[in-house]
């Protein structure tokens, strides 16, 4: 049943979509979206769309949540039934809760959670539609969320993903890459910071190429970071003119 | 900063990881900005105000929830009665507590008499944050003569972000409305407003006023918007526009 790989980069370096190796897929943003959200965004990279939405600081809604020194923060990643070419089971899987854990725990070292104790800020994450690099893109819109609500943090943290395809290096790699590529590595910084909060890797890669595929990741980055600070900036702009 | 923007601060708008500065700065503002080294930061989508006489600097943020600090002037509305106090919703993370002692100035007794006599769910309350050390929910406390149960006026609610803005420098935004108008605000620091005015054709003007400073609070020259939008409003009503054509 197992399909033929497709020929994903040519010889002269562009990808199945037409875009070079070191390119993005077109990124949209938007913050302020959700009105009922303390902050909210949305993103999309190409094929997969996001929307984040937070609340709070806000009281725990179970009691033995509460830090007597510091804000909890949850996540929830979710992806919404008809995200996917087939049917997803709306119940939580396993991927998406580890998914949700990794998101955390790549927010909290940004977020000032100290300046809020005993309260929660909970971040929902939504999947509207999936084509590779989820977990970035969702990683992207919480971030922006956080910041649309007036979380402080101390940076926004930015993410993209390298994959290894045909033996070429490529950015922000799609489902379709990512299903017949060799190496598929998320990478989540704190660019003002100099700090990565997320490095995962799923595939081998020689530690030459490693370097090389996290140079790549942070050109990446910092594109992704210098949008979102202009997304977040053109929500008061635009008010002004 | 050059030396033509010395007379006035000017604002810049920054978001999480900008850099403000670099040198020896204090930070007036604490959870907005903050220092790594000799560099600062913005932890915040929000307005720059670097003072480079003074080496003070704060970030002023656009938007941001109440957290409660001793000391502030809030407005809370009952929403829980108890036995020997009352729960408030002062849109904090955590509720506001006002122990009858506090209200009634005496100590009740549970069984002969119930609470749900003096306040009800759904009154509105001018308090003090008394007590909040991080441990226990904030304690309200409604002694002086400026707080205690609401029975009249508009309440209006605007992001506690922004109540500096409507306060103004010494309190020149709030006095300024004050003294066009002929009304008295209470200012709550979680966001709430009560506006209180004899004649209650100023009232719907004060109001607009208020929700025109929450959305344009950001933008400079607020303080002569706010005193033309009062004075046109003025006019529209038939509030001062036959004197003048008199005059």
């Amino acid at each position: 049943m197992k399909r033929e790989k497709p020929k994903l980069v040519s010889e002269d370096g562009v990808r199945h979509d037409g875009r070079r190796l070191d390119e993005l897929r077109p990124v949209k943003m938007e913050v302020g979206v959700l009105s009922n959200a303390s902050g909210s965004a949305y993103v999309e990279f190409g094929k997969t769309r996001v929307i984040a939405a937070v609340y709070g600081p806000r009281e725990p809604p179970q009691r033995y949540m509460v830090l007597p020194h510091r804000a909890v923060l949850r996540c929830r990643y979710h992806m919404a039934p008809f995200s996917t070419d087939e049917r997803k089971n709306p119940a939580p899987s396993r991927r998406e809760i580890e998914i949700s854990k990794v998101i955390r725990e790549a927010l909290e070292p940004v977020v000032m959670s100290e300046a809020f104790p005993r309260t929660s800020i909970d971040v929902f994450i939504e999947v509207i539609s999936a084509d590779g690099g989820t977990r970035t893109a969702a990683l992207n819109a919480a971030s922006l969320a956080l910041a649309d609500a007036g979380v402080p943090m101390r940076d926004l943290v930015a993410a993209v993903a390298v994959g290894k395809v045909d033996g070429y290096l490529v950015l922000d790699i799609d489902q379709v890459e990512d299903n017949y590529g060799e190496a598929d590595m998320p990478v989540a910084m704190a660019p003002s910071l100099n700090m990565v909060t997320l490095l995962q890797l799923n595939g081998v890669l020689s530690p030459q190429e490693f370097s090389q595929a996290l140079n790549l990741a942070l050109k990446g980055v910092n594109e992704v970071y210098k949008l979102q600070k202009e997304t977040l900036r053109n929500k008061y702009l635009v008010r002004v003119e | 900063m050059s030396a033509q923007t010395e007379q006035r601060v000017e604002r810049v708008l920054v978001t999480p990881g900008d850099k403000l500065a670099e040198g020896d700065y204090k930070i007036l503002t604490p959870t907005t900005a903050y220092r790594v080294g000799t560099s600062y930061y913005s932890s915040i989508v929000g307005l720059l105000e670097l003072n480079p006489q003074e080496k003070s600097l704060k970030v002023i943020p656009l938007k941001g929830s109440y957290y409660p600090r001793v000391g502030d002037v809030v407005i809370g509305i009952v929403s829980d009665v108890g036995l020997t106090n009352w729960e408030l919703d002062i849109r904090a993370p955590f509720p506001g507590i006002l122990y009858a002692v506090d209200y009634l100035g005496r100590a009740i007794n549970p069984s002969k008499e119930n609470l749900k006599d003096f306040l009800d769910v759904g009154d509105v309350i001018v308090g003090k944050v008394e007590v909040f050390d991080r441990t226990r929910n904030p304690v309200i406390s409604t002694k002086g003569k400026e707080f205690g149960k609401v029975v009249d006026g508009a309440l209006v609610e605007i992001s506690p972000v922004k109540i500096p803005r409507l306060i103004g420098k010494k309190g020149s935004m709030q006095s300024l409305i004050e003294s066009e108008t002929n009304c008295k605000l209470i200012i709550g620091n979680n966001g709430r407003v009560l506006v209180l005015c004899e004649d209650k054709r100023y009232e719907e003007i004060v109001v607009r006023a208020i929700r025109k400073i929450d959305v344009e609070a950001h933008i400079s020259g607020l303080t002569d918007r706010v005193k033309e939008f009062i004075l046109v409003e003025k006019v529209k009503k038939g509030l001062v526009g036959n004197e003048e054509r008199k005059a």
